[in-house]
């Protein structure tokens, strides 16, 4: 195997979170900085022209190849996992600038109380009303201390939204539940489209407060702090599953990589599969050397490093720590071991499809453009007589309706599946029809973690990921109470049918439920259970830290984006400031 | 390698693009001048694909609501969908083992690729394209349970409504049918208008746009 030159500090994974933190430490130090990206190269200057609804939204251009991995997925540790030989519940990216190239740009921040889940339920309802199989815990990091990672987060996005809380006071027309924001977003809300715009009117008849989705796609020209500039949304609809055609959504490649390929100190090696983190012990403590990767030419190579980040994303993030024997692998018998614990997804569901006599002209839209409701989300409403704890977010999107994804989503009247019949309602209703989704927490439970499968292989003969993951009974009645208000919600915007989602059943692999999977190296204040410290620095290995969603404890119902770009910025600061100067525990 | 295989269509030529029928019902819609035109198959045999153009057509049939699979050339997409990297699971994780009959929760487990099931699928379906369209409803009522249908159904709304670079939506014929622009470009100036009415802009393909898009089935 060749070994190459060191370099102080390697980056596996080129998405968000490790361009970001390249940029950050390359930018501010002058170290020398290799990101590991094991998909092809890509500049925003690729996507005008993919506008393709058939191999970007339906074949799935921009996603891992699966044929080479994927996951095996089952709902309780009795069951032998089967794998996801298609997508179905997710799709993680992959190439340069990873998922954050294809998103949808939806980008709020987490309620305050999810950064202290376990501690604030248990002060307010007590321990017992805690699911008996739960796994909750605190993050080790507060709302108040991420805030200003928040701001430049934001800043550096150019989110477009509208404040509801500025210092702690309520403003009308943002979200008013959100924590308290230092400042007003950076630019103004998204366009409203039409049918966003029928669910904001039915919502304040309700009694609710709707307020605009705060989105990546910018409403207006932008210049961010780090001097780089984009251009306003065309809402041409084609976001999710694409990369933007005019550089407005904010994206890793059109936000990070400009400034990284100004800096000679930071080199990206796209086509870099990084097999295994290398480790050993030094002066008594535990230590990564760097990585061993297959370069695009198919040889195998060692980087060795000072520093080593995992910032590859959920699955791989584990996967590599679980391969490279580093820590201790959850045991679901037993309770120990901190790798791989406390998988979760969000609850996503399409709780009302609404069917209308007048056209919606839903082609047109954006990403992130739309219109949401959180007045039934984390606590914010009393939970006492309830039988489930938590809750989430009510969105009626226009994020661009496309034909092949949506044509034949009829009303339960239309019996027709094919033929004469059923091709004249698709025509009448498809540009008649609207969904109101909604995004809620899912709790962390003991037996939901993930491990190694002991049958099927990835392509050089590795074990895949294994998932075991079921929803619980919160969830389940956290879905039945959500469902009916969405449906009151389609009434109110003047639907003549509404349809609503069946009962949340067994975790389904094969239905898209947002791109959010969190855990698996989660964060915490206990090396007993967590992976990482707060600083996402591993507890055991202090030059190995872990960027990304893997290190979130539990769902926190919103879309995770924005935080885990507030927490890397917080890393890279607490390396920087302190670190460097003492490369010891930073917590 | 196979023999070649063509069909031999009644087609009309208009701003470049040439299929219109794949069994010599000349399409009435765009009509301006009939033609012959042989249309190189990269997957089916012909007779496959007569079939499989004349099962679309009772899925999506060309009726008093309008056009359907036949004028948007959904045998031709498919036929092109089939030969290309999608036909062979190229992208889809296929170690064994397989779990056939897996809950539907877990997505398709079968070992056979799209190419293997249409194959397959085709072989009760001899004969199908000269039925009287009844006989044809009823043979489809017969398998709609069954994973070919399921793809065969997927596979012609794609056709129907997929960019005309992949052989399908001719002319925009689907687009047109639904109101879908394409891929147009800005909407700024009319997202937050047009409320409660129908706003139907100027369609417009990839092709139209100039660019060299590569589809993905032509992929080597």
């Amino acid at each position: 195997m060749r070994t190459f030159p060191p370099v102080d500090v390697v980056i596996v994974g080129g998405g968000w979170t490790g361009l970001l933190m390249a940029k950050e430490l390359g930018a501010r130090t002058g170290l020398s900085v290799a990101v590991l990206e094991r998909g092809g190269r890509r500049e925003s200057a690729d996507y005008p022209g993919t506008m393709d609804e058939l191999d970007y939204a339906v074949r799935l251009h921009m996603m891992q190849d699966l044929s080479l991995e994927t996951v095996t997925v089952r709902h309780d540790s009795t069951q032998r996992a089967l794998p996801m030989r298609q997508y179905g519940a997710f799709l993680p990216g992959s190439g340069v600038g990873g998922a954050g190239e294809h998103w949808n740009g939806i980008s709020p921040r987490f309620l305050p109380d999810c950064f202290e889940l376990f501690s604030r339920t248990v002060e307010k309802y007590g321990a017992k009303r805690l699911p008996a199989d739960h796994a909750i815990q605190d993050w080790g990091v507060t709302y108040d201390e991420l805030e200003p990672y928040y701001t430049r987060a934001e800043r550096m996005l150019g989110i477009s939204g509208k404040a509801g809380n500025i210092g702690g006071k309520k403003i009308a027309g943002g979200n008013i539940f959100e924590g308290w924001r230092s400042a007003e977003y950076p630019t103004t809300p998204t366009k409203i489209p039409y049918f966003s715009a029928l669910f904001s009117d039915a919502a304040r008849t309700l009694g609710y407060h709707p307020y605009p989705s705060p989105a990546a796609n910018l409403s207006e020209p932008y210049t961010n702090p780090d001097g780089v500039s984009r251009s306003a949304c065309s809402y041409c609809g084609f976001c999710e599953r694409f990369g933007c055609m005019v550089g407005a959504k904010a994206q890793p490649t059109n936000t990070l990589l400009p400034l990284i390929q100004e800096r000679k100190n930071i080199s990206i090696r796209s086509g870099a599969t990084v097999r295994r983190v290398i480790h050993g012990v030094a002066g008594g403590e535990k230590r990564a050397r760097g990585v061993t990767y297959l370069d695009e030419k198919g040889e195998e190579v060692f980087q060795p490093a000072e520093l080593v980040f995992l910032a590859s994303w959920t699955l791989n993030n584990t996967r590599l720590l679980l391969l490279s024997g580093i820590g201790e692998p959850y045991n679901v018998q037993t309770g120990t071991g901190t790798v791989g614990r406390n998988l979760t997804h969000q609850v996503a569901l399409p709780a009302a499809t609404a069917f209308f006599e007048k056209t919606l002209n839903r082609f047109m839209g954006s990403g992130a453009a739309g219109v949401c409701v959180s007045d039934f989300d984390g606590d914010l409403f009393d939970h006492s007589g309830l039988p489930f704890l938590r809750g989430g977010t009510l969105l009626a999107m226009s994020m661009g309706y496309r034909p092949i994804a949506n044509f034949g989503i009829l009303p339960p009247s239309v019996k027709a599946g094919w033929g004469s019949d059923w091709k004249k309602a698709a025509l009448e209703y498809y540009d008649r029809t609207g969904f109101i989704g909604f995004s809620g927490e899912h709790l962390a439970y003991k037996g939901n973690y993930m491990d190694l499968d002991p049958t099927y292989k990835d392509s050089f003969g590795d074990p895949l990921l294994r998932f075991t993951i079921n929803w619980g009974e919160n969830e389940r009645k956290m879905a039945e109470f959500v469902t009916p208000k969405a449906v009151e919600l389609a009434r109110a915007m003047g639907a003549k049918e509404v349809s609503s989602f069946p009962d949340l059943r067994n975790y389904d692999a094969n239905r898209y439920q947002f791109t959010h999977i969190q855990g698996g190296t989660v964060m915490g204040i206990s090396p007993d259970r967590s992976v990482v410290n707060p600083y996402l620095q591993h507890w055991q290995v202090p030059n190995l830290l872990v960027l990304g969603a893997s290190t979130i404890p539990q769902n926190p119902s919103a879309h995770p984006t924005l935080t885990i770009l507030a927490l890397t910025y917080r890393t890279a600061d607490a390396i920087v400031d302190r670190y460097l100067k003492n490369p010891s525990a930073l917590a | 390698m196979r023999r070649r295989e063509f069909l031999t269509l009644s087609a009309t030529s208009i701003g470049g693009m040439l299929v219109y029928s794949l069994d010599r019902k000349p399409f009435r819609l765009f009509a301006r001048t009939e033609q012959s035109v042989r249309i190189p198959l990269r997957f089916f045999t012909q007779p496959e694909a007569l079939i499989v153009a004349a099962a679309a057509s009772r899925i999506f049939p060309s009726d008093e609501t309008g056009p359907g699979a036949q004028e948007a050339g959904v045998a031709v997409y498919i036929d092109r969908q089939l030969a290309g990297p999608w036909g062979r699971d190229r992208y889809r994780y296929t170690q064994e083992p397989f779990e056939e009959n897996a809950p539907i929760e877990f997505g398709y487990q079968g070992k056979a690729t799209p190419r293997q099931v249409y194959r397959e699928g085709l072989k009760d379906l001899k004969g199908f394209d000269q039925l009287p369209p009844a006989e044809q409803h009823n043979k489809l009522r017969q398998i709609e349970s069954t994973l070919f249908f399921s793809l065969l159904r997927r596979n012609t709304i794609e056709g129907m409504f997929c960019d005309p670079v992949h052989g399908g939506n001719i002319d925009m014929v689907g687009w047109q049918l639904i109101g879908f622009p394409g891929p147009r470009m800005s909407n700024y100036a009319d997202v937050d208008k047009h409320f409660g009415e129908a706003f139907r802009p100027k369609l417009v393909s990839l092709r139209q746009m100039g660019n060299n898009f590569l589809p993905s089935e032509d992929e080597e």
